[in-house]
């Protein structure tokens, strides 16, 4: 099995993937079952972790080429969701908002593979794949954004209200901030029911100047809260680039007596291991906060063309040093994990479940006009007469 | 400013009597109650003194059977219920009682607010349960009401059963997008998944010279807001009752309680009990007119019933007690009976309560009106600080008393 692959048993070592390159090996009829080898891999992040109040991470990650190809899988399938989502939208399919999360989604998958679905999430309006990350299917994820019966919240909620109760996704959220105070809340929750579990409460680098994060904040370390508040930090607050809105950008600073981690969120192992990090930390000591330095393709939504307020040259500029699917694929390449036409395969086999999920979301049904009035309250309005 | 009132009711047929105590010190008007059935409040017997006689109405109008509620409890009404004689408690302390027993009752309950834990709650309604819970079961917010609402909402989508208080309900205006769009919206906007079951409660209404911002009416500013249940409680029984069925219920309640109401004394039972989220509350049965109140309007209402019915008319009096949604059960039962409305409610006339109400009632109700509905509410102004200004803002029992020689003409 191991056929060209190197394998690294001691966590100390640190063979920077450069050096790991070997020749594919064509003429090797033997198909090597790359997917279920869990074989340890150390991999260094691509930058090291830069910390507030805390000790960092190391940059050496283990992960195995079974992770590695399912967040390239995970990643590639997510980058096609929201392609086709773009194409949707400009059909008129899709209508009203929709936040495309392409460029991002090392950190809905590294955060994935960092935790279980005990733990909970919840994130703002760019949520389809963090929604993906945790189970969620495509045809509900198509079927929501095209208002339809089969989608996550029934077709009533739309791009910005997906929610997943069963693997504790908790959406999903419209108005920017609102969602950190109910992370707060949920890791309440965990804390009060002992789960030990913690909550990932997402916001964006323009949700970091709502004050109802400090509030929330403020309240998490006084009450010693599983809370980890994570910034996804793509640098623009809609059409406002970071350093016009917040006098200090670091945002993973700025929680001052909660401690924060500045990550590259670009690199999905370095997710990774920060939010294991994080989780740790969090169930002994409170809220920490991490930093993702991210960056989005697309515009704010689709009514934003992202181009008046940056450079193309910027965009292509991150989309060939940074981009995180391609980051994993040269990762595997190098790690002889698979080859480069197993990869496209791959890529086809997801370009062909999208189109399938879409067709199917285009089937389906909008919602019966009853629905408008169903689950407004829940049911069994009022509390029930014990007489006894 | 200590006023009395007294009104009539031919309750002596029925068994149970509760007293009440006036308490001058506060200038809080303590109904008395009777009621047949030990869940369902009927009326309220108003003294002129203290004693426990009751007066019967000479005329005998009232027929020794009384409907308890339009939207009846069917059994017991006419059952003698000899229930125990109950206690007598402070309506703070009703509250209290409620929340404690359900905190008892169900471990996911907890509280949340300013000052409830170690202080005990600025009204003193949460006293006592931080020491008996504990820290993370009533828990001392910071000044942060948008946070702590948000918090004790996402609290609520995971299954526990936060109680949040606003220390006045005006401060929770700071909350409004978590109240309006995560409490009210969720379970709609989640298809379901999430049920939010959530109660805030806390004091508001113009009290005495608080000056603008500390004399908020809540309700109608939140009336709108789709996925909530709006209810306000006006005496100790139904102040436990509706606490009780609040922290009870699946979806978010909002419990408006009123700073002047909080002393008020009434005897209650020592039974289990609650009352309905959705019922109005019968305080006075009546023929010519029907008069829909709430809160601490109540008494202002049953005040001005005593000088009607020295007048001759005979007012039906009804708590509507839930704001939100209406109980045009009872409600429409009244009209049909009376024909003539009158509205007397607390908020402001533009867009409160009573002008939502004038609404329902016309669009449901308008064939069975042989009079324009009046609503009387509080001025459109900031309450102001002087006294006099302020006895102004809001609807006096004299008002009501030439509003229903209008609508009776």
């Amino acid at each position: 099995m191991a056929l060209s692959r190197l394998a690294s048993s001691s966590s100390s070592s640190s063979s920077r993937s450069a050096d790991l390159l070997k020749p594919l090996c064509s003429a090797i009829s033997l198909r090597r079952p790359i997917s279920t080898d869990t074989t340890p891999i150390t991999v260094e992040t691509s930058v090291p972790f830069t910390s507030h109040q805390c000790d960092t991470p190391s940059r050496s990650v283990q992960t195995n080429a079974k992770e590695l190809l399912t967040f390239f899988r995970d990643m590639a399938l997510m980058r096609r969701m929201e392609i086709a989502a773009d194409s949707l939208y400009k059909a008129k399919l899709i209508r009203g908002f929709c936040h495309l999360y392409d460029g991002q989604e090392a950190v809905a998958v590294g955060m994935e593979a960092a935790i279980t679905k005990k733990d909970c999430i919840i994130t703002a309006y760019r949520d389809h794949c963090t929604f993906v990350a945790r189970g969620g299917t495509l045809l509900e994820v198509f079927a929501e954004l095209m208002g339809r019966q089969a989608g996550c919240s029934r077709g009533k909620g739309g791009s910005m209200h997906f929610y997943k109760k069963d693997s504790n996704f908790y959406g999903g959220h419209g108005i920017v901030g609102a969602q950190v105070p109910l992370g707060c809340g949920l890791a309440f929750a965990q804390k009060y029911s002992k789960d030990e579990a913690v909550t990932f409460a997402l916001y964006g680098d323009g949700a970091a100047n709502q004050g109802q994060l400090f509030e929330a904040l403020n309240i998490s370390a006084l009450w010693d809260l599983p809370a980890i508040l994570v910034c996804e930090n793509n640098h623009y607050g809609m059409g406002t680039a970071e350093w016009r809105a917040s006098k200090s950008p670091a945002y993973y600073k700025r929680g001052d007596y909660a401690p924060g981690l500045k990550v590259d969120g670009m690199d999905a192992l370095a997710v990774k291991q920060a939010c294991t990090f994080a989780k740790e930390h969090a169930l002994k000591n409170g809220p920490i906060i991490l930093e993702m330095d991210t960056y989005r393709y697309h515009g704010h939504s689709m009514s934003d063309p992202g181009s008046t307020y940056r450079t193309r040259d910027e965009i292509t500029g991150v989309r060939q040093e940074r981009d995180p699917v391609e980051r994993i694929r040269k990762l595997i390449l190098s790690h002889d994990l698979a080859t480069e036409k197993e990869l496209k395969d791959i890529e086809k086999e997801i370009r062909k479940e999208v189109d399938d999920a879409i067709a199917q979301a285009k089937e389906n049904p909008l919602p019966e006009s009853s629905e408008l009035f169903t689950n407004v309250y829940a049911k069994g309005l009022g509390v029930e007469m014990s007489f006894h | 400013m200590a006023a009395m009132f007294q009104g009539v009711g031919a309750a002596a047929a029925l068994s149970s009597l509760h007293s009440n105590s006036f308490d001058s010190k506060n200038f809080l008007f303590s109904p008395r109650r009777s009621f047949s059935v030990r869940k369902a409040p009927s009326f309220v017997v108003v003294r002129s003194d203290g004693t426990m006689n009751l007066d019967l109405n000479p005329e005998g109008r009232r027929a020794q059977q009384f409907i308890a509620n339009a939207v009846a409890t069917k059994e017991d009404i006419s059952a003698a219920s000899s229930s125990k004689p109950g206690h007598e408690l402070l309506l703070f302390e009703a509250l209290r009682e409620g929340l404690e027993e359900e905190m008892e009752r169900d471990p996911r309950v907890c509280v949340m607010g300013e000052d409830v834990g170690h202080y005990g709650g600025s009204y003193k309604v949460t006293k006592g349960l931080a020491t008996k819970f504990g820290d993370l079961r009533v828990l001392d917010t910071p000044i942060a009401e948008n946070s702590f609402t948000g918090m004790g909402i996402g609290a609520a989508m995971t299954g526990l059963r936060p109680v949040v208080e606003g220390m006045n309900m005006g401060f929770l205006l700071l909350a409004f997008n978590q109240i309006s769009n995560n409490c009210g919206m969720l379970h709609y906007t989640s298809g379901g998944q999430f049920t939010i079951p959530i109660v805030i409660r806390g004091p508001g209404g113009v009290g005495r010279q608080l000056g603008a911002e500390h004399s908020q009416r809540l309700e109608s500013y939140l009336l709108p807001i789709p996925g909530i249940q709006m209810v306000a409680c006006s005496t100790p029984y139904n102040a436990k009752g509706l606490m009780k069925a609040a922290i009870r219920s699946e979806n978010p309640v909002i419990l408006f309680e009123h700073v002047l109401l909080y002393n008020l004394k009434e005897r209650i039972p020592d039974e289990d009990y609650i009352c309905n989220l959705e019922e109005a509350e019968m305080v006075r049965p009546g023929e010519h007119v029907t008069i829909l109140t709430y809160s601490r309007m109540r008494y202002h209402v049953m005040q001005a019933a005593k000088t009607l019915v020295n007048k001759g008319y005979d007012p039906e009096v009804i708590d509507i007690r839930s704001l939100k949604p209406f109980d045009l059960y009872t409600i429409g039962n009244s009209v049909k009976k009376t024909h003539r409305v009158l509205i007397v409610e607390e908020c402001m006339r533009t867009g409160g309560i009573g002008a939502s109400l004038t609404a329902a009632i016309t669009e449901n109700f308008h064939d069975y009106l042989d009079a324009p509905i009046i609503c009387l509410s509080s001025q459109d102004v900031p309450t102001p600080y002087a006294g006099t200004l302020e006895e102004w803002t809001v609807v006096q029992p004299a008002q009501i008393v030439a509003a229903v020689e209008q609508l009776c003409q």
